[in-house]
């Protein structure tokens, strides 16, 4: 059979006007499924920037919360009553809102501020300048190094601001896993400095963070925080949660899926033609292989191995193509949130062995149909 | 048909029928024939446009299912063949010559003549050593890696004989061999197959109405509206 292929692809390979035009529809198609997604994947990966650097593994917040961003207040007996749950190693408040500062150069800016337990400090950020323990300073703030990072003015170690008439002061400048997706700069500091600067509601914590003392404690734990009327997730379910929200209460979700699905109707109608083409042209020849002797199963294998070899060299290509532009956007566009993950590597791997099987499937047909008769008789 | 009982027989056919369509556009293309032809014949099927010569030639080379009658090729019944079997003995034991050649264009001269090969399992390696081989015989060694496109008829009808005999078939069919080559080539071409294709062990079957190279076979039968209607000696005789 491996000589029979080597025929199907030379065959194929030979024909370079006809492999071009497949190789660029399958490439440009899965370029455009794999922008699509990867797109998507990076707003989600954004819209849980908080989540994911607080990194905490369970998070209780009140059931109406629906993005991380979007917080309500709970009362503090919340955080008392979670702290004597069975299994809970440990439970610290934290604070996520947003404020508008006041640069030295007299420029207002909006910023998402985090207040983190005082004791603990439990998700602090990793810093790459000053040190942690200065968060405890008067007026101390760390700004975090991101994308948004400029648009506080670029701020060393000293530099002040104003933040509702207080003096803010950073101490530290950090790094963290993934930026925030409204694009505006992030400070940190301890829950108490948080409440004090920004005015609040009556309650004041955003979420508890949890640490279970074992993964199968965490069963019970959300039980025991759903009977008090709150809701306790997972670090992964509450991504999901906001993934859910975007995806599918924004527009956004059915927006860029509607683009994925004309990526892969453009890709297969492009190929899907292409393909039916060079399968025609070939007819005959197909026909007098038949006559010469090729079994029909040799001749489907030779047209299968045609369209998964044209898919996935397609394939590479495409996602080549992608992450090379999604990688020259970065370095222009430090705020385009593309990211490409397994999941959109895997739906357009899908997508393109559909449209190779589609495909292959009207070649076949016709290449079955055809009659070694119709050869002899030209 | 005269048999000769010293050959071997290679084909025998048997009350032969094949018809296209049903009612009133049923047409039959042949009506009842038998014949016999032996190992080591150059045999020609004559007949104006629209006799049955090819679907004649279709159904005793196991590509077009006869609607009655057998087809035994050294007696084997090969209408009695499984798909696949057919299809393996087309491979091993016929070789083809198409009237339009249907060589591969996107191929060199060499892959295509090694096709039958690579469909018998060979390895490319092996096809093309064998393939040159063939080409050489045909006198086409120096063109084994030009593309068939760029041979002229006459040559790429040496490919397409290179091509039918480079698996060693016992019968050879060609069909309307001469059609698109000028008088001297087409004869040139069927005196090239009689004088080194053609042996013993060997049986020859041309489908043609050209009567300039009919001098050149052992026999030739006529073919008339489906029907076998007589025979006649070929010019070697």
């Amino acid at each position: 059979m491996r000589g029979i292929l080597s025929l199907a692809y030379k065959l194929l390979v030979n024909d370079k006007a006809k492999f071009s035009a497949l190789l660029v529809g399958i490439t440009f198609a899965v370029f455009l499924m794999i922008a699509m997604t990867s797109l998507f994947a990076g707003v989600l990966n954004r819209a849980s920037a908080t989540v994911i650097n607080l990194g905490a593994s369970v998070w209780v917040m009140d059931p109406s919360v629906q993005t991380v961003a979007n917080t309500i207040g709970m009362p503090d007996y919340v955080l008392d009553a979670t702290r004597s749950i069975k299994g809970v190693d440990y439970a610290v408040p934290v604070y996520t809102g947003g404020a508008l500062v006041k640069l030295t150069s007299g420029a207002y800016q909006a910023v998402n501020v985090v207040g983190l337990d005082d004791t603990s400090l439990f998700g602090r950020p990793k810093l790459i300048k000053g040190k942690i323990e200065d968060i405890y300073a008067e007026n101390a703030f760390i700004v975090v190094k991101d994308t948004e990072f400029p648009k506080m003015g670029n701020p060393g170690v000293g530099v002040d601001f104003e933040l509702n008439d207080h003096r803010g002061v950073i101490v530290g400048i950090a790094n963290v896993a993934s930026s925030g997706l409204f694009g505006v700069p992030t400070l940190y500091t301890t829950y108490e400095r948080a409440l004090q600067y920004i005015p609040n509601p009556r309650f004041t914590i955003s979420y508890v963070l949890i640490a279970p003392k074992t993964p199968a404690a965490v069963a019970q734990i959300k039980k025991d925080v759903q009977a008090m009327g709150y809701l306790a997730l997972t670090k992964d379910e509450f991504m999901d949660k906001i993934s859910a929200f975007y995806m599918f209460q924004t527009g956004l979700g059915m927006n860029l899926l509607i683009m994925t699905i004309m990526s892969f109707v453009v890709g297969l109608s492009i190929s899907g033609q292409t393909f039916y083409t060079f399968v025609l042209e070939n007819l005959e020849k197909f026909g007098a292989l038949k006559a010469i002797g090729a079994k029909s199963h040799e001749l489907i294998g030779m047209i299968l191995f045609q369209a998964s070899f044209t898919a996935l060299t397609g394939y590479g290509l495409g996602v080549g193509l992608c992450a090379l532009v999604i990688y020259v956007a970065k370095l222009r566009m430090p705020d385009y949130a593309a990211v490409i993950t397994w999941w959109n590597l895997g739906i357009a791997f899908v997508m393109v062995i559909i449209i190779a099987a589609v495909s292959s499937y009207v070649g076949v047909r016709k290449v079955l149909r055809v009659q070694p008769f119709d050869i002899f008789r030209g | 048909m005269t048999p000769e009982a010293t050959k071997t027989i290679a084909i025998k056919a048997t009350g032969l029928m094949k018809w296209f369509g049903q009612g009133e556009a049923k047409t039959t293309a042949v009506k009842d024939v038998n014949l016999e032809t032996w190992f080591g014949e150059l045999v020609y099927i004559v007949g104006p446009s629209g006799s049955g010569k090819t679907t004649l030639l279709s159904v005793l080379s196991g590509i077009l299912k006869p609607d009655a009658g057998t087809v035994t090729v050294e007696g084997t019944d090969i209408w009695h063949l499984s798909n696949d079997k057919l299809a393996d003995f087309r491979l091993n034991k016929i070789g083809f010559v198409f009237q339009d050649f249907h060589l591969f264009p996107r191929l060199t001269t060499a892959e295509n003549v090694a096709i039958p090969l690579i469909l018998r399992r060979k390895s490319w390696g092996e096809a093309l050593v064998e393939a040159k081989k063939y080409l050489e015989i045909v006198g086409l060694a120096s063109r084994a890696e030009l593309p068939p496109v760029k041979l002229s008829g006459g040559e790429q009808q040496r490919v397409a004989i290179a091509r039918a005999i480079v698996g060693q078939p016992d019968i050879l069919i060609l069909d309307e061999p001469t059609a698109s080559l000028d008088g001297d080539t087409g004869h040139a071409i069927v005196k090239f197959v009689k004088d080194n294709i053609l042996n013993e062990k060997r049986c020859i079957l041309i489908v043609t109405h050209d009567s300039r190279i009919t001098g050149l076979a052992t026999r030739i039968l006529k073919m008339e509206d489906g029907r076998l209607t007589g025979w006649e000696k070929g010019g070697d005789q």
